[in-house]
């Protein structure tokens, strides 16, 4: 930053006389900002707003592939997707997937943000612990909790048969397989989620806490409520979306995993979509999956700009 | 005196809290590394133990690389972070500068497009970029990898941002001194946006590290992987057998960003929850 303000001191002083000829330079300006943009403009309508368009498209035909021609279908891909039990079953996992791991991510970011600032002592340390799962590459640590999640030799298991409760086979077990992918997710997002609440609360003005005291607010509980919870509604709506939108979008940790197994209990809508589009190559029908999929990241955009036009701010 | 004890009580709470929730965190990274430390009789052992008693990372590092060529995909790594972020800030770059500073016709659509791009989650797109770059024939290539990326729509918002704030003045001197638009790009506007560039370079690198996804559906050649793919095969070829390797491959994979976010922290997690912007 402080190159930056040194520059700009010593570039003010002959600024006066420079706006005469703007007018005469105007046009040639123009062209200059064309060229600008223009590859910036370019790659965005070919890597971007093309495609997306193209998905929408391709998701009204039979496209596979490597196939000789392909004709317009209609709805028939929507038809198939909705007749078909394992996308239905792919939309109801990714849904608990979100219900459980938002939640979850929120509340401990949450949580752990207040606890890190109620005091003074270890703040930065801290900090990076709780920070460091959202760095590390999620594959590797996926692969290292399938280790600890090891029916025989795992970590969680040896703690648990230890303090003698039963052991389960946690990737393996229908009824368990999505909840540890979950818990994997909740590890991995609540740093961050901590990160945005550490913001928010920093920016909570101390008089409203002394203003509260006086009031009568004197437990830790009665301040959080009248004073931390409110003054933090923005942050805690933009929380919930951005980790909503994250956790659809579930993928790493399935893939690797579980591939949506055993008997399709982890399936969930980015895997099928990448199942159909990148191993059977039936384009068109993934498409379709995609807009779904689209339709649900959108409107959760949505909410958060809804939320944030009604105002969440109590001054 | 009893206000005192329930400070230092508080206190002590906090902590005991704190490290019972940090221990949560670690675990994962405390038991890689004790396994990765363990031979092979050991970690097949049903008795817990975090401390091995016989150190066996060295060997367990050796047979790592010399099952799976892992350099080669930390090179890979290399490559492609760096590519796919030179290239956005030099695509990105000029536009935020033209949107900030310039007035041209369709200025504000192109700002709304951008806006707009912002919300496309990545998987969206992916089956006719991948169909488009099947129809050039670059599938399995580091063009492949690159290539999609090379356009930041966050990255021209948040430059675009940063150049609002760059005053005028600053510009129009540069154009007294006879910089033309593009110069003033690189040479008046690119030095004032250092932090927010460095910031902007954290989170490209970092997510396309970890990135998995797009690297999985392109590539085919061994030789190409990035480190998540490398981890990936690995562990679909060795788990179940040598858990002590994969260990260490995982260890030796996340190092680099770990160690760099170790150093600068504050720097990191700035450049990472800019995604809160998004």
């Amino acid at each position: 930053m402080s190159d930056g303000s040194i520059t700009i001191d010593a570039a003010i002083v002959p600024a006066g006389t420079a706006r005469r000829s703007l007018p005469a330079h105007g046009s040639r300006r123009t062209y200059s900002a064309y060229a600008l943009v223009a590859p910036a403009a370019a790659l965005m309508l070919v890597m971007l707003l093309g495609p997306l368009a193209g998905v929408i498209a391709l998701s009204f035909t039979d496209y596979q592939l490597g196939a000789p021609h392909f004709s317009w279908i209609g709805l028939a891909n929507y038809q198939d997707l909705f007749a078909d039990k394992v996308f239905w079953t792919a939309l109801r996992n990714t849904l608990t997937y979100v219900v459980v791991v938002v939640p979850g991510a929120v509340i401990a970011g949450l949580a752990i943000a207040l606890l890190i600032q109620s005091g003074t002592s270890l703040r930065s340390l801290y900090r990076t612990i709780y920070f460091l799962p959202v760095m590390a590459t999620l594959i590797a640590m996926a692969v290292v909790w399938e280790f600890m999640l090891h029916p025989q030799f795992g970590l969680v298991n040896g703690l648990l048969r230890g303090a003698g409760l039963p052991a389960f086979a946690w990737l393996q077990d229908r009824s368990t397989a999505l909840y540890a992918l979950c818990a994997i997710g909740i590890w991995q997002a609540v740093g961050f989620n901590m990160v945005l609440f550490l913001a928010g609360l920093v920016s909570i003005p101390k008089q409203l806490y002394e203003a509260a005291e006086i009031d009568g607010a004197s437990s830790g509980w009665a301040r959080f409520r009248l004073v931390t919870w409110p003054m933090l509604g923005p942050v805690t709506t933009f929380v919930v979306v951005i980790s909503g939108i994250r956790s659809f979008q579930v993928f790493d940790t399935v893939h690797v995993l579980t591939k949506g197994g055993p008997s399709k209990s982890t399936e969930v809508l980015i895997h099928t979509m990448y199942t159909e589009g990148f191993e059977f190559f039936r384009s068109g029908y993934a498409a379709a999956i995609t807009v779904v999929f689209l339709v649900f990241v959108l409107a959760l955009t949505l909410i958060k700009s809804r939320l944030a036009d009604r105002g969440v701010h109590y001054t | 005196m009893s206000n005192t004890h329930s400070v230092t009580f508080r206190a002590i709470l906090r902590h005991v809290l704190l490290i019972a929730g940090a221990a949560l965190m670690l675990a994962p990274f405390i038991w890689m590394i004790s396994t990765a430390s363990k031979p092979q009789t050991e970690i097949f052992s049903s008795e817990l133990h975090l401390i091995p008693h016989r150190f066996a990372l060295w060997d367990n590092l050796r047979e790592a690389f010399a099952k799976a060529n892992l350099l080669r995909f930390l090179l890979n790594g290399v490559i492609v972070t760096v590519s796919i972020f030179v290239l956005q800030v030099m695509v990105a770059l000029p536009a935020a500068y033209a949107l900030a500073k310039l007035r041209f016709l369709g200025r504000e659509t192109l700002f709304a497009l951008v806006l707009f791009g912002i919300l496309i989650p990545p998987q969206a797109t992916a089956i006719p970029v991948f169909l488009l770059l099947h129809k050039a024939g670059l599938l399995d290539s580091y063009a492949a990898l690159v290539l999609p990326f090379t356009i930041s729509v966050f990255g021209i918002f948040l430059m675009r941002q940063f150049f609002k704030t760059v005053p005028d003045d600053l510009v129009d001197a540069a154009r007294m001194d006879g910089i033309s638009e593009f110069g003033i790009v690189w040479r008046v506007m690119l030095p004032a946006a250092i932090p927010a560039v460095t910031a902007f370079g954290i989170f490209s690198v970092v997510a396309h590290w970890n990135d998995y996804f797009w690297p999985l559906i392109v590539l085919n050649s061994e030789q190409l992987r990035t480190p998540p793919l490398a981890v990936a095969h690995f562990r679909n070829n060795e788990a179940g057998t040598s858990y002590g390797p994969l260990m260490a491959a995982a260890m030796v994979i996340i190092a680099p960003l770990v160690i760099a976010f170790l150093f600068a922290q504050r720097r990191f997690i700035e450049g990472i929850t800019l995604t809160g912007i998004k």
